[in-house]
């Protein structure tokens, strides 16, 4: 086990450092820089300076090269846009709210998928059953964003019960943070709970016909305790495996909802660099938002063995 | 990375009859399953008034969906059936022009995917070898993220607009293909029927195109489906985002974009550009389900 999560660590940190790379070179092979957007049109010889004052005139290799040693040292450069501020920064205050949004939205789409997946299953054919399948569907099928809207309009602007935009932090108490990110979570957590959703209710109806599953019935155990232990858990199994596909999504999905709720996290730093350009923060941006993916992946590909042990792993065979 | 290469058994064409003996499905009853099934029948209908509009926009919008008038956010009335904006333009005729860029996007880069991630996945699994290891490094590194984080981190490198937008989603959904192509590849290539076609001394190219492409087609059309739904996603959220098209180009991801600062006054702005996106997808997505029935692909597989 150590071994292989030696391996997968190392694996996850060479995905990582190929991503950063290949963007930085990309990045310089294509036309067009932070200066030409800001100035070459109307001063050519003063974006020639700031170009030499910010290294972007040297090679692309010699960049890199010292872009590598500052980010050991835990530097990433500053913003080439307003007041300079040092892209770590800029990143340290959007990680937590990023973080906060993701296990918001994470917790509660697990919570109503599972229980809607479940009794979709065992009330196979009633109208419960079919208002989920229609539900989950529907949610497959609409955009993150346009949930977000919708709520908005609904929750903020029509009924007025929740802050339509912003972010507090949990410092100024948990119904302020909670209040603002409620909405946003529910967005960016729907696709993620519609193929839960589909994946738990296939699942627990295939085991329910199994024969252990009569044999407990059999026994004289309770519904409860048949559905709860004996079926649901073998049911997991296949649902862990989209797992990893749906969080993905739901992470996918926080880069577009900030943007939504004006919450400055990962992913509204990352589209406000590129709209203007701002290399060092699209860099840096793009770096800790491939860990996030990469090492939550990872995390994923554990549980899975953890929960089904007929998987091994292939490095201890 | 994370998922296991989907073991994709080769299309299973027959279907064992009750007395044990194998048959195989005829296109007729192939189109009766996708007839019998209601969900892909009302999704049909719904594509093809989708790309009717798409195609005769000039006709069925009745108003220019450039044109600034002093009529400024109205509601849905008779004369302007969904509502007009903030510079006066009808919402129903930008929906409809809209249409045109969303399906065009869609389908032609999941498209170019198609055939980059074929060619891609046909050479890898064919060949072998460092070949095979090179473009598998690649489609794994792609395959550590979600198409629309790919499409992101794309657009960040070519920059903003529609084309760089075009290329970046093209890119971003090849992985897919690539994958389900070269899983196939893997197990025909060790077949009777590639090794007789070998033995007859068939040349690499012919045993490619005649033997194995043929075979992959079942699940690429059904991926192919999957992917355009999420291709139409991809291209609206990044133009929400604002990454893709000119102001001047309507499409449903920039509308909504346009209306943010007026939902509080204007709910037809927020909600219908939303519902064409919703409908369309969902009628690709109902399509889909039924044509992974119809062509006995009984992998479930999930875009990322």
């Amino acid at each position: 086990m150590t071994r292989y999560l030696v391996y997968r660590v190392l694996h996850a940190l060479l995905v990582i450092w190929l991503v950063v790379t290949l963007v930085f070179f990309m990045l310089r092979a294509v036309p067009g820089d932070p200066f030409a957007a800001m100035l070459a049109d109307v001063d050519p010889e003063a974006a020639e300076e700031l170009r030499a004052k910010w290294g972007y005139d040297q090679p692309a290799y010699v960049q890199y090269y010292k872009w590598m040693i500052n980010l050991v040292h835990g530097d990433l450069g500053n913003s080439v846009y307003g007041s300079n501020v040092p892209v770590t920064r800029i990143l340290a205050e959007a990680f937590p709210r990023t973080m906060s949004l993701a296990f918001l939205a994470f917790s509660i789409a697990l919570t109503i998928s599972i229980t809607a997946g479940i009794i979709s299953a065992v009330k196979r054919r009633s109208f419960m059953d079919h208002a989920v399948t229609v539900i989950a569907f529907l949610g497959l099928s609409m955009p993150d964003f346009w949930v977000g809207i919708l709520l908005i309009i609904v929750f903020a602007v029509r009924l007025g019960w929740l802050p339509a935009i912003g972010y507090k932090p949990m410092s100024e108490g948990f119904w302020a943070w909670f209040s603002h990110l409620i909405l946003p979570a529910v967005a960016a957590g729907t696709p993620f709970a519609a193929i839960i959703t589909r994946m738990t209710r296939s699942s627990m109806l295939e085991v329910l016909q199994t024969e252990y599953i009569k044999v407990a019935r059999a026994k004289g155990l309770s519904e409860q305790r048949v559905i709860m232990v004996h079926a649901f858990k073998n049911a997991l199994i296949p649902v862990v495996t989209v797992m990893g596909i749906a969080f993905a999504l739901l992470m996918a999905g926080t880069v577009i909802v900030e943007n939504v709720f004006a919450i400055k996290g990962l992913g509204r730093v990352l589209i406000q660099g590129i709209l203007n350009r701002d290399y060092p923060v699209v860099q840096g941006a793009i770096m800790i938002v491939s860990v996030l993916f990469v090492f939550s992946n990872l995390v994923v590909d554990v549980l899975y063995t953890m929960i089904d042990p007929r998987i091994r792993f292939v490095e201890e065979q | 990375m994370s998922e296991p290469i989907p073991a994709i058994t080769p299309v299973a064409r027959e279907r064992v009859t009750s007395g044990g003996e194998i048959r195989e499905r005829s296109k007729w009853q192939r189109l009766r399953i996708l007839w019998l099934d209601k969900k892909a029948v009302v999704g049909l209908l719904v594509l093809l008034v989708m790309a009717v509009c798409a195609l005769f926009a000039p006709q069925i919008a009745p108003y220019d969906p450039n044109k600034q008038t002093p009529v400024v956010l109205e509601p849905p009335s008779p004369a302007h059936l969904l509502g007009t904006d903030d510079l006066g333009r009808d919402l129903f005729s930008r929906i409809v022009y809209g249409s045109r860029v969303s399906l065009f996007v869609g389908i032609s880069t999941v498209f170019v995917a198609a055939v980059v991630g074929i060619v891609l996945g046909l050479l890898s699994g064919y060949y072998g070898g460092w070949l095979d290891a090179l473009i598998m490094r690649y489609i794994d590194l792609q395959w550590a993220f979600p198409n629309f984080i790919i499409a992101v981190y794309l657009v960040a490198v070519f920059g903003t607009g529609l084309g760089n937008v075009m290329v970046a989603v093209s890119l971003a959904f090849l992985d897919d293909f690539a994958r389900i192509v070269r899983a196939m590849v893997l197990s025909l290539r060790e077949q009777d029927f590639v090794m007789a076609a070998r033995a007859m001394g068939a040349s690499n190219f012919h045993i490619q195109r005649r033997h194995l492409l043929p075979n992959t087609v079942a699940p690429v059309i059904v991926q192919a489906t999957v992917s355009v739904s999420y291709a139409i996603l991809a291209e609206a959220g990044l133009s929400f985002l604002g990454l893709g098209v000119k102001p001047t180009t309507p499409t449903w991801g920039l509308i909504l974009s346009d209306a943010r600062t007026f939902f509080s006054r204007a709910w037809w702005l927020a909600v219908f550009p939303g519902l064409a996106i919703m409908i369309t997808v969902l009628s690709i997505n109902f399509v889909g389900d039924s044509l992974r029935d119809m062509l006995d692909v009984h992998e479930t597989l999930i875009g990322k």
